[in-house]
């Protein structure tokens, strides 16, 4: 059974690497705002979605124009990258715009119930469109990068299986990090990202500092939400086929990497994203084989919320978290 | 207007002429109109008006289940639509029992709970797993299916499961609070789909995506009941009484713990409220009514399966609650009776008007426009439009104000104190 398990191992962390990261920038979304106004933004995952179709609406309407045969498949990918992230950046400040500003003093309950309801609203809005323009909601975008390089990993061990990759898992890892890097540079030594530390630790202490609150809570969102519509494009470019429901459970995964890694901080999001897309991958491909065919691969979304609830009940600061004291 | 309601309202005479009259009249235009789901929902909604007159609570019963026990049905019976009819009364009262259930969760002890459908779901797939061939694949004793006979006692067993699981979720999740809570209730909801849609190994218990065919129908007597317009009274029947269940708790000491808790969790703890104790207790009580329920859901519809039971459900019974209002019984029945009309009735209706415009050529609207697919649009604007402008729904929650002088001078007799005037409740969620 061992055996079974590590021969399918290096398939499984290249697998699992890639869901990694897709986890993990779209935990980032979820952290940051998290971070600054405590509300659990349920419409991230949607905002993740919209990027995929946006991201793919472009290239089609490149493939369409032709322009897709006369540059280089990256330079399409950065212009495509930097086009939609705007778009959902925009998206995301005018969401929290409209339906959580005028809340931000209400209950917390009430502006999760937006949340929900501006996630369904993007979901069907997304549908109609892509289903009024091209006659059914799944679609499939042009595939860049589809090329396979074999990993010859039986020679580093003989237990070991071969495994095979797709040379967007390259661009994907590699996307990922820079944004990675970059947002965590911006955070850490930029004056903006100063201001947004200080306002997720006391925002009537940061605005009495002249920190222009609004503005540093919609910048929160516009990051958040150009990674997220970013990672939406790879998404569509690694995995080929997207619908409009994919934000969702996606989105409750990426919510559930950002728990884990200790909600509101950034680092620990990146690192329970990964963990949790390995795990997720390890899961789907060793579960029937560790349980005898009793469990099924269908069951590693069952596994992912089951590590949700584990983390909330046991350790619900996270991995990386601090523990708060709930005052009167 | 406004003097001409307020005169209205003092004049309980006028008020039954009315009230009356308007019963008569969409009376006999669903009675003499083969099909007509205008005169259907006309009546109906008198029962909206009859909630606002002021005659006495006792009155107000009476009338009401003079219509709802004899006129509709009769009513509605002289049509050909008469089975569509009661099919959309029966699933708009098991879908007001559920609101009522989540209500208590939501909008009484203030726990988001957005697995909510996952009770139903247990409810159904207990009385469909015995009410079908399939337990016999794992039962080692009895032959199944049970007869018909056994429904009434499943409605029970489907409360009593539903309230346990209710509680075994509970025990660990109440631990984590507020936005939390949503979240892991909505994992759990999926997590119970997933594993009915999966059950079909090692041992064939729940026969996954396939879903469960032919439940057996509910037998009284010696009938069998198949049709929607005898469902409508067993329906009726569970849905007054988890009504008055409701009402009672709704005030009795329970109920004002789980008003408490919603307000400020460590104040009530402070005054001895036994926090843990209270929500579990709101969770066993909403899942029940659900699980009930879903017995019957399983019985009306003889098919389970697994696509019944989605996320997008769970939301349906939220934006009933919310529509209504939080925490308001009347308004939780006028919200969950609104949506699913609109769901049933409204947005197809609209949709097959809308087609037969498109084939007459008058308006061309696009297949992906049709408002059958627009609910998750509708729900959403809902929940958005509610919750930033009206967060108390359209009847919004009202406690008794108890006159403060009769209070102090019957000091120390326990004297049934009149209830004066209904005082507006501001519902708070724990902030």
């Amino acid at each position: 059974m061992i055996n079974e398990v590590l021969h399918t191992l290096p398939q499984v962390l290249i697998d699992g690497l890639t869901l990694g990261a897709v986890y993990a920038i779209v935990a980032l979304g979820y952290t940051m705002v998290y971070g600054i106004l405590e509300l659990i933004n349920f419409a991230h995952g949607e905002i993740f979605m919209t990027g995929a179709f946006v991201g793919t609406a472009i290239l089609l309407t490149f493939a369409g124009v032709g322009w897709m045969a006369s540059m280089p498949a990256v330079v399409a990918l950065i212009l495509v990258l930097i086009i939609t992230s705007v778009v959902t950046g925009l998206l995301g400040m005018g969401i929290e715009r409209v339906a959580y500003r005028p809340l931000r003093n209400a209950p917390k309950l009430i502006t999760l119930i937006t949340a929900i309801g501006i996630s369904f609203l993007l979901q069907d809005i997304v549908r109609f469109i892509a289903e009024l323009k091209k006659g059914n909601y799944i679609l499939t975008g042009p595939s860049l990068f589809s090329g396979q390089i074999g990993i010859k990993a039986s020679s580093v061990w003989s237990g070991f299986n071969d495994a095979s990759v797709k040379s967007s898992f390259f661009i994907v890892i590699v996307v990922a990090v820079i944004m990675m890097v970059t947002l965590d540079f911006f955070i850490n030594k930029t004056k903006w990202g100063m201001a947004m530390r200080a306002v997720a630790q006391d925002r009537e202490t940061a605005a009495l500092m002249t920190v222009n609150v609004n503005k540093v809570i919609a910048l929160t969102f516009f990051i958040g939400s150009a990674l997220g519509g970013a990672t939406g494009v790879l998404f569509a470019i690694q995995y080929g086929t997207i619908d409009p429901y994919i934000g969702f459970i996606l989105g409750l995964k990426a919510f559930t990497a950002a728990v884990l890694g200790g909600i509101g901080n950034i680092r620990g999001a990146m690192f329970g994203g990964v963990l949790l897309g390995v795990l997720e991958m390890f899961a789907a491909a060793n579960l029937p084989v560790i349980s005898n065919g009793i469990l099924g691969a269908e069951y590693k979304d069952v596994f992912a919320f089951a590590i949700l609830i584990i983390v909330l009940i046991f350790k619900p600061e996270g991995l990386f978290g601090k523990v708060s004291v709930e005052k009167v | 207007m406004k003097n001409w309601l307020s005169t209205i309202q003092q004049n309980k005479r006028l008020q039954a002429i009315i009230i009356g009259l308007y019963i008569v009249v969409t009376f006999l235009s669903l009675y003499l109109a083969q099909k007509s789901v205008v005169a259907f929902l006309l009546l109906l909604s008198s029962l909206l008006l009859l909630y606002f007159t002021t005659f006495s609570n006792r009155v107000k019963w009476l009338i009401g289940g003079f219509v709802l026990v004899v006129l509709l049905p009769f009513a509605a019976s002289q049509g050909e639509a008469y089975q569509s009819y009661m099919e959309v009364a029966t699933l708009v009262g098991i879908y007001i029992a559920m609101a009522l259930g989540l209500n208590i969760v939501v909008g009484l002890a203030g726990l988001l709970d957005l697995g909510f459908v996952a009770f139903f779901a247990l409810g159904a797939y207990t009385y469909g797993i015995f009410a079908t061939s399939q337990a016999n694949n794992f039962m080692p004793f009895g032959q199944y299916p049970l007869s018909g006979e056994s429904f009434w006692v499943f409605i029970f067993i489907g409360c009593l499961v539903a309230a346990l699981f209710g509680v075994l979720l509970g025990i660990p999740v109440l631990r984590v609070k507020g936005d939390y809570l949503a979240i892991v209730t909505l994992g759990f909801g999926e997590i119970i789909r997933i594993i009915f849609n999966n059950l079909d190994k090692p041992v064939n218990i729940t026969n996954g995506a396939m879903g469960l065919a032919s439940v057996q129908p509910p037998r009284l007597f010696g009938i069998d009941f198949m049709y929607p317009s005898q469902f409508y009274y067993i329906v009726l029947v569970i849905l007054i009484a988890v009504i008055f269940a409701v009402r009672r708790l709704e005030f009795s000491k329970i109920g004002r713990a789980w008003k408490a808790v919603r307000e400020n969790e460590i104040a009530a703890q402070a005054m001895g409220i036994h926090l843990v104790r209270t929500k579990l207790m709101a969770f066993a009580v909403g899942a029940s009514f659900s699980g009930m329920m879903g017995v019957v859901f399983a019985a009306k519809q003889t098919f389970v399966d697994p696509t019944s039971f989605t996320l997008l459900e769970s939301i349906t019974i939220l934006v009933m609650v919310i529509l209504g209002g939080m925490g308001s019984v009347p308004g939780v029945i006028l919200g969950a009776a609104l949506v699913t009309i609109l769901n049933l009735q409204v947005l197809t209706e609209l949709t097959n008007w809308l087609n037969q415009l498109s084939l007459n050529g008058v308006i061309n609207v696009p297949d992906a426009l049709s408002p059958a697919k627009m609910q998750r649009f509708i729900f959403g604007i809902i929940l958005i439009f509610f919750a930033l402008y009206r967060p108390q729904g359209l009847l919004p929650a009202k406690n008794p104000a108890f006159d403060e002088d009769e209070l102090k001078n019957t000091e120390g007799n326990l004297v049934n104190t009149s209830v004066q005037k209904e005082a507006t409740q501001h519902v708070h969620l724990d902030r």
